[in-house]
């Protein structure tokens, strides 16, 4: 995680920020007098940040938990599987367009396991979040991860897809190239892939744009992460018709981690370290993998087509309707 | 040219006109259908004659009787454009002698998650319960082309924008089955705005739900045909309304994954002549043809004998 001061706060976190601030003042007075004893004070100023960070976590609203998935500190795509696996090799290009900079994606060996990571990454400045298109992919983008299932598929080696983007990107070029078609495409393809498909909410789960990427036998969610058919923002602005009731768009979308569970429309969990993921990168990525390993092992051993099937039953029981009865 | 419409409008439920900065064509639009329902109402519009009634085509400002152009297809004698028509309009124009049962009509949306905007979800889904006798956005059509069977799933853009939700997905889903059933072709009619938002990740889901049920059909080799009408986006054109054997599209219709609005505000640019219509689809390698509503009968007939053959 980035030490402070280089360390960003969002507004809900801002009494850690002059926690912090104490504690800097603190050291900066223990160096003028190191007769005086400042340490226990430190002591206690760490422990108030603990409790703090417990205090946060455990009231955030659903619109603090999109500011949350959004931290601008926030461990993306490849520091996961930078933190997760060795030997990652990474793949590029769709073979067709281009390589898509805001989908990464290649095999990397997984506790002795190759696996196929693929996920959208965003960057963490100015120069790469242009890089990264902010996690927003071209058709190019979910084509090249469409490749890269394919021939994990070829070799039979899992998928394991980490989805972290605000939607796949709504641009001229996007629409003549097929941004419809490459979701779409691979939404299809996704459902039928012969090996086992996990797929992981790391921060924005936005609409089409994640489930273009998001079909699986297991999907998890980590906790600080929302997923549904559309951002706060955009729905406030389509349904309420202002871009001023993002929050209450927040709580009636139902998008956290909890309700998406409660729906079964996620299968789990995925906890993270105390006050967020940007709190601790290892701690995060190790709380994932192990999740990740649980679901693995419990997919090799079922046989592909079975897996499948229970792939489509599983999507199919989704949605509630009434059914009056007939005349 | 045709003005820009705002789809995004019809997705929140309410009458377009209410909010249109224009709003000549969405009431030339309103006195239109309800002339279809044989609703008279008196606007500067309308003419009343001993012919009949009279309508203005909203692209090129035609004026014909309504029995001409529902003879016509509900198609500008003069200069093509394609009026947007209902489900059984469809049915009625594919199926043998206008004959075709529909199916799962009961299956009707409710209010899971007790949604609320400027109003309560379950509220909008009673009012237009009560103001239409469509039960959702989609319905399914079951009969015979040429005397082969057929399984036809289309929209009705009438019903919140033709918005997909768990009841499309369903019904979707349920057609599937007939088709597997009866070892027949399905064919589904595109027009909609995108997903239904009042039932957020529902409505998602649905994209692959109804791609499960294209795989089963896929694995058993029936044909599945994608007609895309106007409008197309969203959720649509990102799952089953891109994914046919064939996608075809009537003339002109506008398709797309993201809307014209967000696109504009994204690029901030605007957007060149044609963007998004079918004939840009077809262009860039999205459409195997386009298909006039006049001859989409014969048209299917000849794809399906070239199937069967
Ligand atoms: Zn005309």
């Amino acid at each position: 995680m980035p030490q402070y001061p280089n360390r960003q706060f969002l507004d809900f976190e801002l009494p850690i920020k002059e926690l912090y601030e104490q504690i800097e003042a603190n050291k900066k007075l223990a160096e003028k007098n190191p007769k005086v004893d400042y340490q226990t004070v430190i002591q206690q100023l760490e422990q108030t940040i603990v409790e703090k960070r417990q205090e946060i976590t455990a009231e955030l609203t659903p619109w603090q938990r999109v500011k949350l998935s959004r931290h601008p500190d926030r461990p993306y795509t490849l520091k996961y599987i930078d933190k997760m696996t060795t030997d990652f090799l990474e793949l590029h290009g769709d073979r067709n367009v281009k390589d898509d900079k805001a989908m990464v994606g290649g095999f990397a060996n997984f506790d002795g396991e190759t696996v196929m990571f693929i996920g959208q990454q965003k960057g963490i400045n100015t120069k790469t979040r242009q890089l990264r298109n902010f996690g927003m992919a071209n058709p190019e983008g979910y084509r090249k991860a469409l490749r890269l299932m394919k021939l994990a598929e070829k070799f039979n080696k899992p998928v394991v897809t980490l989805i972290d983007t605000p939607g796949a990107f709504p641009g001229l070029e996007a629409e003549e190239r097929g941004q419809g078609e490459a979701i779409a495409r691979n939404i299809f393809e996704m459902i039928r892939l012969k090996v086992p498909v996990i797929c992981v909410i790391i921060g924005e789960g936005a609409s089409g744009g994640a489930l273009g990427i998001g079909v699986g036998d297991k999907v998890l969610m980590m906790e600080n992460t929302w997923y549904t058919v559309i951002s706060p923002e955009s729905c406030s602005s389509i349904l309420w018709r202002t871009w001023d009731k993002k929050e209450v768009a927040a709580e009636q979308l139902r998008l956290t981690s909890m309700d998406m569970k409660g729906f079964g429309l996620v299968d789990e969990i995925v906890p993270e370290p105390l006050g967020g993921a940007h709190w601790d990168y290892d701690a995060a990525a190790q709380i994932l993998k192990s999740h990740i390993k649980q679901a693995l092992q419990e997919l090799k051993h079922i046989p592909p087509q079975t897996r499948v099937e229970q792939r489509i039953a599983k999507y199919e029981k989704m949605g509630h309707w009434d059914v009056l009865p007939t005349e | 040219m045709r003005k820009e419409e705002d789809i995004e409008i019809n997705l929140t439920g309410e009458e377009a006109v209410a909010v249109s900065a224009d709003d000549r064509e969405p009431k030339e639009r309103k006195w239109f259908k309800r002339l279809r329902k044989g609703i008279t109402t008196s606007t500067a519009d309308k003419k009343e004659t001993p012919e009949g009634l009279w309508n203005k085509c909203p692209q090129c400002n035609y004026i014909c009787i309504t029995s001409e152009l529902e003879e016509n297809f509900y198609v500008c004698p003069k200069c093509n454009y394609h009026h947007r028509i209902s489900s059984v309009d469809y049915f009625d124009m594919i199926f043998d002698e206008q004959q075709y049962e529909i199916l799962f009509d009961n299956i009707v949306s409710k209010d899971f998650l007790g949604f609320t905007d400027l109003k309560p979800y379950g509220k909008r889904l009673e009012e237009i319960h009560a103001k239409t006798d469509l039960k959702d956005s989609m319905r399914v059509g079951f009969g015979t082309l040429n005397g082969a069977k057929l399984v036809v799933a289309c929209m009705d853009f009438e019903f919140i924008g033709g918005s997909l939700g768990s009841v499309m997905g369903e019904k979707f889903s349920k057609a599937v089955d007939v088709a597997l059933q009866h070892q027949c072709p399905y064919l589904v009619i595109s027009k909609s705005g995108g997903a239904r938002m009042m039932e957020s990740a529902f409505s998602l889901m649905q994209l692959a739900k109804t791609s499960g049920k294209l795989s089963m059909l896929a694995d058993a080799k029936l044909p599945y045909i994608s007609l895309l009408t106007d409008p197309t986006f969203g959720g649509i054109s990102a799952s089953f309304g891109m994914l046919g054997d064939l996608n075809i599209a009537e003339p002109g219709a506008l398709i797309g994954f993201a809307g014209p609005r967000v696109i504009k505000e994204t690029i901030k640019k605007d957007l060149p002549e044609g963007f998004q219509r079918s004939e840009f689809l077809l262009e860039h390698g999205f459409l195997d043809f386009i298909i006039d509503r006049k001859t989409i009968r014969e048209k299917l007939d000849q794809l399906f004998a070239l199937l069967r053959g």
